[in-house]
This record gives structure tokens, sequence and C-alpha cells, in this order.
């Protein structure tokens, strides 16, 4: 494996060469070249439906679609049977709400945390309310981390279902996955992980994680939009029902019943989505041969220093684990801010007019707004493409964005 | 960066400056008409999801006419800066009128470019007036 470098990475990703200054990847990433032409390649070359056809290239899109699961099983350490591709982490969310929440019985809990995504919270939330059933919210301690005492007090011999973010997309708290698996062990619950924010930053072990289902999104990591992944256990996905019913999903249909294809086709009605898998394949491979622990430390790197140039500035006010000390493992590169007497809108267009692309908002966390006492935050979300230069660019930005509201 | 792009980066970065200009930073500084009316006869809150924008508008209406408006809300200079200039704007206004202020009303308010996703801050307390009418006319 080569050295890591980031300006080489950059040349993969034709709209980074465009100039833009592009900070909002926790909303989605860029696409290199080499997903880009994948899926360009399956269109022009061998576009077919899967699962079907005995001729040649019916052959080619079938087999790049089940590599697809092979390989995204392989990226997160779980067996082929184990993934399903879904639309997306909020289609692989509701799905299992969809999917889980009726089979619970009167007095059962779910639990969830108060910083969670909507597509996270509003499911669990809706499903819950149809039944009659408690949410409880594992809140947040002081210091922007997830309060363990509380989760302890709060997930009990009641609590059927746990679903937690790995990574707050406005906070980029990084959740203790493993100790909250080992409360779910404890109390029998079902262990719901949202990766949509952590997968692109670190090395996902779904069986060290110790979780029962995993879910995430291929467009931000660096493939195309559309498609997601729905991880579970065998052991649980044998027995569950499926989410749609249709072609593809089926063994046998007679006019009276059916009975149900292999694992993970069981899960997949309808013609998916096949040029995004072959995408999505792609930016697999891509992100293997950068390799994760790379990316892992660089980012890091940036993270600290991103941090600290924006505690330079005066005014400023960040929310997240880091701003209490280095991140050391409590929070991704993901960093939410306010500057002070400025909206985060005022603050994004300011940022836009330079070509830099940074959020503002209540990153679809609403409660968590509401609890922290404000109407939404600035957000700069990093990926391995991102430079010091990027980070400068942006902390200038800010500063002239400071001295046009103090004019 | 290329060429293109750094040519027009220095329009841009002047037109950032026009995009707040005092006058809209002054109105979302010190916002007229920024006060809870009393007994109103329109009482209309329009919330932004998108940022978190929230206008509450309150209208005194006479005769088929706005005898006073006031607001109060919170959210990013444009949302706010907008409202301010709406609730002097309305005021005396007959409501016929009122009910055809559009988005190009506003934007020659503010005088400055809005792009769409911006719009939805600039139209806020639009949205609140028109809604706040046709809510108190189905009332009526």
């Amino acid at each position: 494996m080569e050295a890591f470098n980031a300006e080489k990475i950059r040349k993969d990703f034709p709209l980074l060469r465009k100039g833009i200054v592009y900070l909002d990847n926790a909303a989605t990433t860029q696409k290199p070249l080499q997903v880009i032409n994948a899926i360009s390649e399956y269109y022009t070359e061998y576009n077919a439906n899967i699962h079907r056809g005995v001729y040649a290239i019916s052959v080619r899109s079938t087999t790049a679609y089940e590599e697809a699961h092979q390989k995204a099983a392989n990226f997160i350490n779980a067996s082929i049977e184990e993934v399903i591709f879904t639309p997306g982490t909020t289609g692989s969310l509701n799905m299992l709400a969809y999917t889980l929440v009726p089979t619970l019985k009167p007095g059962d809990e779910i639990v969830l945390t108060e910083m969670e995504h909507h597509s996270n919270l509003v499911p669990w939330q809706q499903l819950a309310k149809e039944r009659g059933l408690a949410v409880r919210f594992i809140p947040l301690a002081k210091d922007m981390t997830l309060d363990m005492a509380k989760a302890e007090k709060l997930i009990t011999d009641k609590t059927r279902i746990v679903s937690v973010t790995h990574m707050s997309n406005a906070l980029g708290t990084i959740t203790p996955i493993q100790e909250i698996a080992e409360l779910c062990r404890r109390h029998g619950a079902l262990l719901v992980v949202d990766g949509a924010q952590s997968i692109p930053h670190m090395k996902i072990d779904v069986k060290a994680l110790n979780c029962d289902f995993f879910a995430f999104s291929a467009h931000k990591l660096f493939g195309p939009t559309g498609l997601g992944v729905l991880y579970g256990k065998k052991e649980h996905l044998k027995n569950m029902k499926p989410f749609l019913y249709g072609g593809d999903m089926i063994r046998e249909v007679r006019f009276e019943d059916s009975t149900w294809n292999d694992l993970p086709w069981k899960f997949e009605a309808g013609t998916p989505d096949i040029s995004g898998a072959i995408g999505f394949a792609a930016s697999l491979d891509y992100i293997s041969r950068i390799g994760m622990e790379h990316i892992h430390s660089y980012e890091s790197e940036l993270l600290d220093y991103c941090l600290t140039e924006l505690r330079k500035i005066e005014g400023i006010t960040l929310y997240g684990p880091g701003s209490y000390g280095p991140g050391s493992g409590k929070q991704g590169p993901i960093i939410s801010f306010n500057l002070d007497g400025i909206h985060a809108h005022d603050v994004a267009t300011i940022l836009d007019r330079e070509h830099i692309a940074i959020r503002g908002g209540h990153h679809c966390a609403m409660p968590l707004m509401k609890k922290l006492g404000i109407s939404g935050t600035s957000r700069i979300s990093l990926a391995f493409y991102n430079t010091k230069e990027d980070i400068d660019r942006a902390v200038r930005a800010l500063r002239r964005a400071r001295e046009v509201f103090s004019r | 960066m290329n060429r293109q792009l750094e040519d027009t980066r220095e329009d841009e970065i002047k037109q950032e400056d026009e995009i707040y200009r005092e006058n809209i930073l002054d109105h979302y500084r010190n916002p007229h008409n920024s006060r809870i009316l009393k007994d109103p006869d329109i009482s209309r809150i329009e919330f932004n999801p998108l940022c978190g924008d929230q206008i509450h508008l309150f209208l005194k209406i006479q005769n088929g006419s706005i005898r006073d408006a006031a607001f109060q809300g919170i959210g990013c200079a444009i949302s706010q800066a907008s409202a301010s200039m709406l609730t002097d704007r309305v005021k005396g206004m007959p409501l016929d009128q009122a009910k055809r202020m559009g988005r190009e009303d506003i934007v020659s308010m503010l005088a400055i470019p809005i792009s769409a996703v911006r719009m939805k801050c600039a139209s806020l307390s639009l949205k609140a007036l028109h809604n706040g009418i046709e809510e108190w006319e189905n009332k009526k």
C-alpha cells in the first residue's frame, strides 16, 4: 500500500478539480472517477436485469450485483447473507422499524438517544405511538458525549430495541457501541446502529461492535445516491418477515401462498438499483485501496487542526466533545459551531460566495437543537480528500463573516 | 483553483458585501415593528424547518385595510430583515393589495439577489401575511 497523499487523491474527484472547497461531507461525499466510470460502464456495456436472463450481459450484471453484496459484507466483516441493499440509511431504519415494532408487546420499550437524526427517531416514535409503546431517550452529558450512567438506568428488562447513532451528524459525537451492546445483551434487547456517519471515517466490524443491525448509505461513502445497506445478524433475518413482496424475493408462488428466497434476496423485492450497486462496489474498492487505517489517521490529524484553528476565532462556540479537549476518539471529523450574533444560514451564505460549501441549520436533529437552546449550527464535515488549506480558507472566510456582521 | 473561478471570485466577494449590505444588517440588528400587538385581528406563526427561522406576524385590520403590523421572530438576517421591511410596507395597505404581494416585492424590497434556497427565508413573512389573511377571511 502506498503512502497516503491527499493531493494525489483529489485528482480522482472531478468536482474537487473545479476549485470548490467541499466541507459538507456529512451530507454527501463527492464521487471519484472510478465510481462514475463503473456506473457508466454498466449502462454502456452490460445493462441487463439481474437474476433472470441466461444471456451473457445478464449473467455479467447478476455477477456484478452479487459481488457488490460480497464486497459490502467484507467491508464490515459480515457474510453475504447478512447484507441487504436498501434505498439508503433512512430506508434501512424504516424497514426495520416497520418489521420489528409490530412484534413488540404492551409494556415493551424502545430506547434511542437525544442526538438521533430524524430518520432514526421518527420511524420508532410513530410506530411505537401506534402500539402505545414508550420510547426513552438517553441524554447527553455536559461534555456532549452520551451519558452512559443514564443509559444504564434507561436500558432495562422492558427494553426490546435500542437504536443509536454511531456518530452524531449534528455534533460528531462517537457513541460507545460496545458498551451499549453489553447493556443490550444483559437485558435481552436488540441493538440497531445508525452507521451513516461513522462508516466513512472508521473501520467497521459488526462482529466486534456486537450489534444486531447496522445501517448505512453508499453516497456518504463516495458511492452513488439511492443505495444503502442494512446489515442484520443471520439468526434474526431468517425469522423476520420480508419488508416488501414482489419479484425476485420469492422461491415459489401459488395462488394460496408463497415461500421466500434465500438470504439476503428475501429482502430485496423488485428490480434493485443495479447501477448503484455497481458504483457502490467501485467505491468500496477505492476506499480499500487507500486503506481505512490511513484515512482514519489522516482525518484525525485534520480534525485536530480544524478544532485548533476554529478555537482561535473570536466569538465562536463549538458544540462537540472535541471542544472540551482533544478529540481522543470521542468525536469524528464533524464539527458544529456558531459565530456569536450570526445565524448559521448567513454564515453558510457568506462562505458560499467564496466557493466554500458548509452546512447551516438543524441537521435533521430538531429535538437536540431545542435541548441545546439553539435554532441551528454551522457544520464543517471532513473527508480524506480535504486538506489543511481547505480548513485555512474556511477559517479565513469565517473571520470575514464576522467582519461583515460587525460593520 | 482554475482560472475562471479565480476571476469570478473577486466579483462574488463584492457580491457578498452586497447581500449583507448595511440596509439589511440594520433591519436585522434593529428590526422595525418588532413587538407583540395587543388584541390583533390576525396572529400567524410561520416556521421554516429548513433553517429554523420563525416569524410570528400580528396585524390589526380596519375597514379592509391593515391598520398596524408587527412581528416577533428568530432566524437569519434575510428572514428577519424581510419581516422588518414587510411590516413597514403593509401598514395602511388595503387587504386586497396585501394579498397580491408576491416574492418579487420581497426581492425588490431587499434589493439583493436571493438564491432559490434563501427565498424560503426571504418570503417567510410574506407566507405569514398571506396565510394570516386567508385564515382571518375564512373565519369571518
